[in-house]
């Protein structure tokens, strides 16, 4: 595995595989997100119980499973950065945090949409509910202190090492629905068990999960695609896929 | 020098240096108390809403001052070149450190929780709860010492870092806060709080046994 993952300790070589893999993880954020959002919300059958409204699971159930997986990945980037001090895998956690605060936001912003028919509420002081807006808190709080410092690595080290403190409020936020008596409502599909649901509505969910995850990876890889040319601004490598990219402009504008 | 010698040595020294300059230990003491005189007035002297808001209050207000004291910890000891020092010992430095919390719990931490009765008073919280919030004090702020500790050596270089220690640290306190308040008020309403109490003498081994780990690392990238 080594001999297969050391290359990419190097920018370049970085930046060569996240260019080859974009296009394709792009396309299929598009297809699946398609196909998941229309079938979902428009040819699911309805709940006995919630009637239509409960269709917006298909938006908030991947935005909250991604804000946490974003969350991971980026703790995962921290550490690496910091055990190995790998330059390439500090600089994920400037392109994960905003993607993951914005799926953060999402979920909690939906949720409350869906609250509010369903509790009658938009937000309560429930455990699931405040983990998931301490998860925000917390990736506001990376993106502050990696922005704090003026040396981009310390500032990457300090980061990381509040990325990974963090992860102690993943547990909390997955299990708050068991351990706590909540309005919210339990696990349906990310459980060793029978997911709680009917097939029917099972299916869109899971492309919307596939779409989500495509979404913020696509998202993810264009904005560290970014921060390896800003990093690497001065390197010729960066030299030339830029006047490369600028000469692509000009002739699409001829 | 073993590595308890100098974990003795590191805190007897900040206990010196805090008895010397008494003002510095005390100013949040006194901060607190003025937080919580701030509630009767501002909500209204009505001894019901106080007594039913008071666990709340004095967390709060015990978060905060603990916020208070976070650049006490490594400052000085960053500014004259000490901590570089211990860095460079060959006594691990997480356990050292580690004194550093202590220092920072026994200037912070214990005061309030000597103090809790006084403010239970001042807030009219029932007398069946005084024992419960100074447990859930003594229980919960060591893992207050340790995050603070945490948080103080991730914005050490930062010449402005008071607000973003506060943007850091508040939302890992949340959870004691949630546990710390709702012993307090189960207390007050005469049920168990054996439960919540356990949960927050947990938190609090965790983060003191785990947070020496992260202060270190952020101690060196600190230094370096």
């Amino acid at each position: 595995m080594w001999r297969w993952l050391h290359p990419y300790a190097k920018p370049e070589a970085t930046y060569r595989l996240v260019d080859k893999l974009l296009p394709w993880f792009a396309g299929l954020t598009v297809v699946s997100l398609l196909v998941g959002m229309v079938w979902g919300l428009a040819f699911a059958p309805s709940d006995y119980q919630q009637g239509d409204s409960y269709r917006i699971i298909y938006i908030h159930v991947p935005a909250a499973i991604f804000s946490m997986g974003a969350y991971f990945g980026m703790a995962i980037c921290g550490a690496i950065a910091l055990i190995w001090q790998i330059k390439t895998a500090e600089w994920a956690l400037p392109a994960i945090a905003p993607v993951g605060a914005a799926m953060t936001a999402i979920a909690l912003f939906t949720g409350a949409i869906w609250g509010k028919p369903m509790w009658g509420t938009w937000w309560v002081w429930d455990a699931r509910l405040t983990s998931e807006l301490i998860l925000l808190f917390l990736y506001v709080g990376v993106m502050a202190l990696y922005a704090a410092f003026d040396d981009a690595r310390t500032g990457a080290k300090a980061a990381s090492i509040l990325a990974i403190v963090g992860v102690v409020n993943l547990p909390i936020i997955h299990y708050s629905v068991e351990w706590w008596n909540t309005l919210h409502q339990g696990a349906t599909i990310t459980k060793l068990e029978r997911p709680s649901i009917a097939t029917s509505m099972l299916w869109p969910l899971l492309i919307s999960l596939l779409g989500f995850m495509l979404l913020t990876a696509t998202l993810v890889l264009m904005r560290y695609k970014n921060q390896l040319l800003k990093h690497e601004l001065n390197r010729p490598w960066a030299q030339a896929e830029l006047a490369q990219d600028s000469s692509a402009v000009v002739e699409e504008e001829r | 020098m073993s590595a308890l010698q100098l974990w003795r040595s590191v805190l007897s020294k900040d206990l010196r240096l805090a008895a010397r300059r008494r003002s510095d230990a005390i100013n949040p003491l006194i901060f607190l108390l003025m937080v919580i005189t701030l509630f009767p007035l501002g909500v209204g002297p009505g001894p019901d809403i106080l007594s039913r808001i008071a666990p709340g209050i004095i967390w709060v207000a015990a978060l905060l001052a603990t916020l208070l004291g976070v650049d006490r910890i490594f400052k000085d000891d960053y500014a004259d070149g000490s901590l570089e020092q211990l860095c460079l010992l060959p006594q691990p430095l997480a356990f050292t450190v580690s004194a550093k919390m202590v220092s920072h719990w026994l200037l912070s931490g214990l005061p309030l929780v000597i103090l809790s009765p006084l403010l239970a008073l001042l807030l009219n919280l029932p007398g069946s709860a005084y024992g419960a919030l100074s447990l859930s004090l003594l229980f919960g702020t060591p893992a207050l010492s340790a995050l603070a500790a945490t948080g103080a050596s991730l914005t050490l270089p930062l010449q402005r870092g008071s607000a973003l220690v506060s943007l850091i640290l508040l939302p890992l306190f949340i959870p004691i806060l949630i546990f710390a308040t709702s012993a307090v008020e189960s207390a007050g309403m005469g049920m168990a709080v054996h439960g919540q109490l356990a949960i927050l003498a947990a938190i609090s081994v965790l983060t003191v046994t785990l947070a020496p780990l992260a202060v270190a690392a952020g101690v060196r990238m600190s230094v370096n």
